[in-house]
């Protein structure tokens, strides 16, 4: 059936072009073309979706009416964090991310896919220069799933199975997690040991951890800032620990950390893996997430990323530079089961919002940011911490997050964020639920974006939410 | 038919220095807020965790930055040239849904906002969630997966749970695959923990069910496998397939990549199958990104829509809310999945319609049996499994192994040639290879018969050009951004480099 009106998204939608084809091929009827299929195989139960609607600007009218129904943290004021972050994002990232060439990609060669392969291989590079380490894959489909592919690199590397995971991290990371690791009983699983944290200080409890170190592990895995915001200060005496019983240590960090504070691999981090969002990408509803694994360039780490990675490499003509895949052999497309995991589409566009994000910043951009951040999310814990029956858990040495405890005020977070919900504020992430030991606490995030007029606000609302 | 001429072409070519050449001390590429607070920063940072030398990063000026990832972007072809990429389905990705993802209500709305502050996404969600049960039958879906081979992984991971539940995970051990299955099937698989067997493509271009009888037992998880293939074959024992698998108390995929063809007639559920999976950046006109962000629709029956990832949309009154289901696996990946490409995905489903999907899947077969016809009149061009006389589907796998024996041209060859004027790579195939020096372009239903000849045209004239004169194909492109890699020293640690850093070590240049 041609539609009356030729469909604007096919080239071919017109009965002349049909006909010609159909002519051209020698057949008469569109169905004759699906005798491979049996009759007795064609559905007959669904419901038929309606016709479609040709007009952009009424298909416009019609989502955008559903849309209007969100409200965002552009419109609102929020403190959300916990995995995804709020951000400036520079008009430039979403110019370049929105270029046809870049968005419409797949596979061309290297010659003609040259300008996005040296992207990525400048995503890797500038990331590289942060962390301080020299391999880089490209990106992965979030930190959780870094995470997962870390901790199974480790066990190839180590022939073990066991494996230390902080338990002050993001609830939904770790369920990522144990999805890799497989955790239910199936044969190749890795065992996940729990390591607890001083619900005191927030750092990692060493004294638990001496007791679960052996020659049986893997990996110890922790983050800095780790999910309740605060730096790992400890993070060198573990790593030393780790490796005392010949396990890898792998570190979670947020790159926009690090212009203020040291790579996890300054101390010895063997795989360091974190977000990726932070660098221009937007929340996206939770679709901004991108997950990025590195190592020191040694053959025993590069010959376990599970990633696609591209090497900066030379052409046919002498002094010219090309970038194509390295070790591609070892992936899934290259091996099948017997590669590293697996891989396929991940988060590639995000790459080039990523390193023209990082070459924006430069090194002075990433001290600023960081410093603007520390200091932000500092000052807004202390004069959150004037509130009647309000405390702040962990009062320093954190970066954008930060725990604050309502448990003195009597209600709970789920009360105190609804009454700022009412005034167009989106209050910190409830963590009494996944964290109970910390009572009624929320994660508060504060960055660059929040003005000293936003904290007034919160701060106000907040002390009208908390008198009964 | 007569072909039309050959029109000149050349890449961009800017002679583009890595940026981390570029820059000079002290320029600024953008300006953070200062902090309105007093505090020192680098108090506040732990004694021992101060970063004491600045990142070296590129030092830029914001206009230098924009034009050089603008030479970068001209020095792509995408799907500006023709690219007629088999098993990716390339589409048109109406900007309209980029229009649209864009604005705040996508782009700054929090995952972890209230539900009721996020109905417009929900709706949407669960919405497009009903019309892809409509083309499958499968009742419940999961948008968590980022990609193809994440769905693929999800499967192997809700095999795993299903197992489990039933106190049989010990025992399920194998999950069975094709030889044209793609690579994540039995990868992912892997990963989760079972043992692969992988059944040979036999005459008719698929294995025989003797072979599937064969390889199941009680040791059997799940079936994985895609139909039609990436030749265009269907098996059309499917049915008696799935019934095998379920006697042996397994489950059965269907990895849905070649679902363009099929759209509208087949379902996944009526064919017998537990769960399948559908590539939103490929068949539902989502744009690919160079490799997403990208979503693996996954959608199983209601025996096993209580294992799928959480959290899980469920529409009370009129409110949609989020629910955790007790046996959920929990996450295949943060939240609720790439967001913004699944209103994309709905807003071209609501632009084509029951109708124009269909016309879409007519389009795209018609259009790839013309190519055939057309692209075997090629003399030395045969196809795989020519012997299955019967119209192949949405795509065709040909081979030129006959030109490189004539010639020694190979179709790696003849594929950098074509970017010589404008036509993007073909796809070669998956491994394991079939057919020697294959290669699998699929037309789709996006571009014009006008493109299509043409590209055919520029394939035939490579050919002929193979014939007189082998070495220009052999080291072309000459026409394109840079020449062909040599390929030395890519898994070479000596002197692969993936970052710049790794690269001026490696040349004494440190």
């Amino acid at each position: 059936m041609t539609p009356l009106t030729p469909h604007p998204y096919m080239g071919n939608s017109t009965e002349a072009i049909h006909e010609r084809m159909l002519a051209a091929v020698g057949a008469s009827s569109i169905e004759e073309l699906f005798e491979q299929i049996p009759a007795e195989h064609y559905g007959t139960q669904g419901e038929t979706l309606p016709d479609g609607i040709l007009s952009e600007a009424t298909l416009e009218l019609h989502v955008d009416g559903i849309l209007r129904a969100n409200k965002n943290t552009r419109d609102n004021l929020s403190f959300l964090g916990a995995g995804s972050w709020q951000h400036h994002v520079p008009a430039v990232c979403d110019e370049i991310a929105g270029r046809s060439e870049f968005l419409t990609s797949v596979w061309g060669t290297p010659s003609s896919d040259h300008g996005r392969n040296q992207a990525w291989f400048e995503f890797s590079s500038q990331l590289g220069e942060l962390l301080d380490l020299e391999f880089v894959g490209l990106p992965v489909y979030s930190w959780g799933s870094a995470g997962g592919n870390a901790l199974r690199m480790a066990a190839r590397l180590t022939g073990r199975n066991r494996v230390i995971v902080t338990k002050a991290i993001d609830p939904e990371r770790r369920a990522v997690i144990e999805s890799y690791c497989g955790t239910q009983g199936s044969s190749r699983a890795l065992e996940i040991i729990d390591l607890d944290y001083d619900a005191e200080t927030g750092h990692t409890d060493l004294d638990q951890l001496a007791a679960q170190l052996d020659d049986t592990i893997a990996a110890v895995y922790i983050d800095t800032p780790n999910h309740l915001g605060v730096f790992e200060a400890q993070a060198a005496e573990i790593t030393a620990r780790a490796h005392a019983v010949g396990a890898e240590m792998i570190v979670g960090t947020d790159p926009l950390s690090l212009g203020i504070v040291a790579s996890p691999a300054s101390y010895g981090a063997d795989i360091v893996i974190g977000s990726t969002q932070p660098l221009g990408v937007p929340l996206n509803a939770g679709g901004g997430v991108g997950g990025f694994i590195a190592t020191r360039d040694e053959e025993r780490y590069a010959r376990e990323f599970p990633t696609l990675q591209v090497s900066i490499t030379e052409t046919l003509v002498p002094g010219e530079r090309a970038f194509g895949l390295t070790l591609f052999g070892q992936s899934s497309y290259g091996a099948r089961e017997e590669g590293n995991d697996w891989t396929g589409n991940s988060v590639y566009l995000w790459a080039i919002r990523n390193t023209v994000y990082m070459a924006l910043m430069g090194p002075a951009g990433f001290t600023e940011v960081g410093s603007t951040i520390i200091s932000n999310a500092h000052e807004t814990a202390k004069r959150i911490s004037g509130i009647d029956g309000v405390t702040v858990r962990f009062d320093s040495g954190f970066f954008k997050e930060f725990v604050v405890d309502f448990t003195g005020t009597g209600l709970t977070v789920a009360d105190i964020n609804e009454k700022l919900l009412a005034e167009g504020i989106f209050g910190g992430k409830d963590l009494s639920g996944d964290f109970p030991e910390l009572g009624q606490s929320a994660l508060y995030c504060v960055t660059e974006v929040h003005t000293e007029d936003d904290i007034e606000r919160l701060i106000s609302s907040l002390g009208k939410a908390v008198t009964r | 038919m007569t072909r039309s001429e050959i029109r000149p072409f050349h890449a961009a070519r800017w002679s583009e220095p890595v940026i981390m050449e570029m820059g000079s001390p002290g320029r600024r590429g953008t300006v953070p807020p200062t902090s309105w607070a007093s505090a020192d920063a680098a108090g506040l940072v732990p004694a021992g965790l101060h970063r004491t030398e600045a990142p070296g990063l590129p030092e830029m000026s914001e206009p230098d930055v924009l034009r050089h990832y603008l030479h970068l972007s001209q020095q792509t072809m995408g799907m500006v040239g023709i690219s007629l990429f088999g098993t990716c389905t390339m589409k048109y990705n109406p900007r309209i849904s980029e229009r649209i993802i864009a604005r705040p209500y996508v782009a700054d709305v929090h995952p972890a906002q209230d539900p009721s502050t996020m109905q417009g996404v929900l709706q949407i969600v669960d919405e497009f969630s009903q019309a892809l049960t409509s083309l499958s039958g499968m009742p419940a879906f999961t948008f968590q997966p980022g990609g193809g081979a994440a769905a693929a992984f999800t499967h192997a991971a809700v095999t795993r749970a299903y197992h489990a539940s039933r106190g049989e995970l010990g025992q399920r051990t194998e999950i069975i695959t094709t030889a044209q299955s793609h690579p994540s099937s039995p990868a992912t698989a892997s990963a989760a923990g079972f043992d692969i067997i992988t059944l040979p493509v036999e005459e008719d271009g698929y294995p025989s069910v003797e072979a599937l009888r064969a390889a199941v037992s009680d040791r059997t998880a799940a079936l994985m496998v895609n139909n039609p293939d990436d030749m265009g074959i269907y098996n059309p024992q499917i049915k008696e397939w799935v019934d095998i698998v379920h006697e042996a108390g397994g489950l059965c995929f269907y990895d849905h990549a070649n679902f363009n063809g099929v759209m509208t007639r087949l379902r996944a559920a009526e064919l017998g199958f537990d769960a399948c999976m559908f590539m939103l950046h490929k068949t539902f006109g989502v744009t690919k990104g160079g490799g997403g962000p990208a979503v693996g629709a996954y959608g199983c029956s209601e025996a096993l829509a209580p294992f799928l990832p959480g959290p899980r949309i469920e529409k009370v009154d009129d409110t949609y809310t989020l629910v955790e289901s007790p046996s959920s696996l929990g996450r295949i990946r943060e939240y609720l999945g790439n967001v913004p490409q699944v209103i994309a995905a709905y807003t071209w489903l609501k632009a084509m319609g029951g109708n124009g999907l269909r016309e879409a899947a007519d389009l795209s077969v018609l259009t790839n049996n013309y190519m055939e016809k057309r692209i075997l009149e090629i003399p030395g061009i045969t196809k795989a499994f020519p012997e299955m006389t019967k119209r192949r589907l949405e795509m065709t796998r040909f081979s030129l192994g006959d030109i490189t024996a004539e010639t020694g041209v190979t179709a790696v060859d003849i594929q950098n040639r074509m970017t010589d004027f404008g036509i993007d790579a073909y796809w070669l195939s998956h491994e394991p290879w079939i057919v020697p020096e294959p290669f699998t372009p699929e037309a789709g239903e996006a571009w014009s018969i006008e493109d299509i000849d043409y590209w055919i045209d520029v394939l035939a004239h490579v050919v002929d050009e193979a014939r007189s004169d082998a070495e220009l194909v052999k080291t072309s492109p000459h026409n394109q951004v840079v020449a062909r890699p040599n390929g030395a020293g890519l898994d070479d640690p000596e002197r692969w480099a993936t970052t710049w850093r790794a690269y001026q070590r490696k040349n004494g240049n440190h």
